[in-house]
């Protein structure tokens, strides 16, 4: 099914949860947040979150900035 | 000297807090903040990079979190909305840290805040439970406000963000000053290090900087010429100034001149 992640259209595996899209980008070692549909999602629940087409999702970072 | 200050009920003993971009790479970045001395830093919250290498180095592996504090910024909202959500995700992303800095943006020419959204923003916050240090004009009035409101520490802009123009409008700063009960720091527009000791001779409670330090032509140097005119500022505005007089006064006794 098809995504968009930070805006771009990403293809992920049906019953594809919140940990395994963070595992499918590696980026399960990095220090993250992830909306979906506007909505946080606690990296507590990655594991029993499940996506579904056309959901938006933002991850996000801490960077540089003033 | 212990003069230190406090914000949303934590000491700091540095009065200058310094942000974290336009930084040539991570290790300039650690470098400036470090010889700075600062004990908040402001941090942006952005997209990440799909398909970035892992293991790449990030800020907060240079600077982790537990060795200074993170103060993650709402820079680039231009609607309350936005702001909110920044803060929420920067909540979740630093595992339930509550301050947070507002800065709701009104023009991209000047980067004036938009201070009805800034209203609006830090009144949710607020009962969202954030603590919120908040960026606003050099405007009496809506520093109270935003203090009343419940926000804990207000930070009115010296000049432009970027410009490095410095106090522009100082008796408005002494103004707020003088009537606030929570920390004010000058925020933006600073641009040498006498700047930031006029701020703290006004009876600011410090100053916050970027591009003073990150755009100076040796930033490790500028953020250590910075810490400086900070202690001397702050120290110059508890130790009292002498008034001001149109002529002079001499240091020299006149008794015992023997001609």
């Amino acid at each position: 099914m098809i995504i968009q992640v930070n805006g771009e259209s990403q293809d992920i595996p049906d019953h594809c949860t919140a940990q395994k899209l963070v595992e499918i980008l590696q980026m399960q070692n990095d220090k993250i947040a992830m909306e979906v549909n506007l909505e946080i999602i606690p990296r507590s629940t990655y594991s029993n979150f499940f996506l579904n087409q056309n959901d938006k999702v933002e991850i996000v970072r801490a960077i540089g900035g003033g | 000297m212990t003069d230190s200050f406090t914000i949303a009920g934590k000491q700091y003993q540095s009065r200058l807090l310094v942000g974290s971009g336009k930084y040539k790479d991570l290790e300039e970045t650690k470098l400036a903040t470090d010889v700075s001395g600062a004990e908040i830093m402001t941090v942006a919250i952005r997209r990440t990079n799909i398909g970035q290498k892992p293991g790449e180095p990030n800020l907060l592996d240079v600077l982790p979190p537990d060795q200074i504090t993170y103060l993650p910024n709402t820079a680039g909202c231009y609607t309350a909305d936005d702001a909110i959500r920044t803060c929420r995700l920067a909540r979740e992303l630093l595992d339930g840290h509550n301050l947070v800095k507002l800065e709701v943006l009104g023009d991209e020419k000047t980067l004036y805040p938009n201070v009805d959204q800034t209203y609006v923003a830090a009144e949710t916050l607020i009962n969202d439970g954030f603590d919120v240090m908040v960026y606003t004009n050099d405007d009496p009035i809506a520093a109270k406000r935003l203090e009343d409101m419940g926000c804990v520490a207000v930070m009115p802009l010296a000049a432009p963000i970027g410009s490095g123009l410095g106090i522009r409008n100082p008796y408005n700063i002494r103004s707020i000053v003088e009537n606030a009960k929570v920390p004010i720091l000058v925020d933006a527009g600073v641009g040498t290090a006498s700047d930031a000791a006029i701020a703290m001779e006004l009876g600011c409670d410090g100053v916050l900087m970027n591009t003073a330090i990150a755009g100076a032509k040796n930033p490790i140097l500028m953020a250590s010429a910075m810490k400086k005119a900070i202690e001397a500022g702050r120290e110059a505005y508890l130790a009292g100034r002498i008034p001001k007089k149109q002529y002079a006064s001499a240091s020299s006794p006149i008794d015992g001149t023997f001609f």
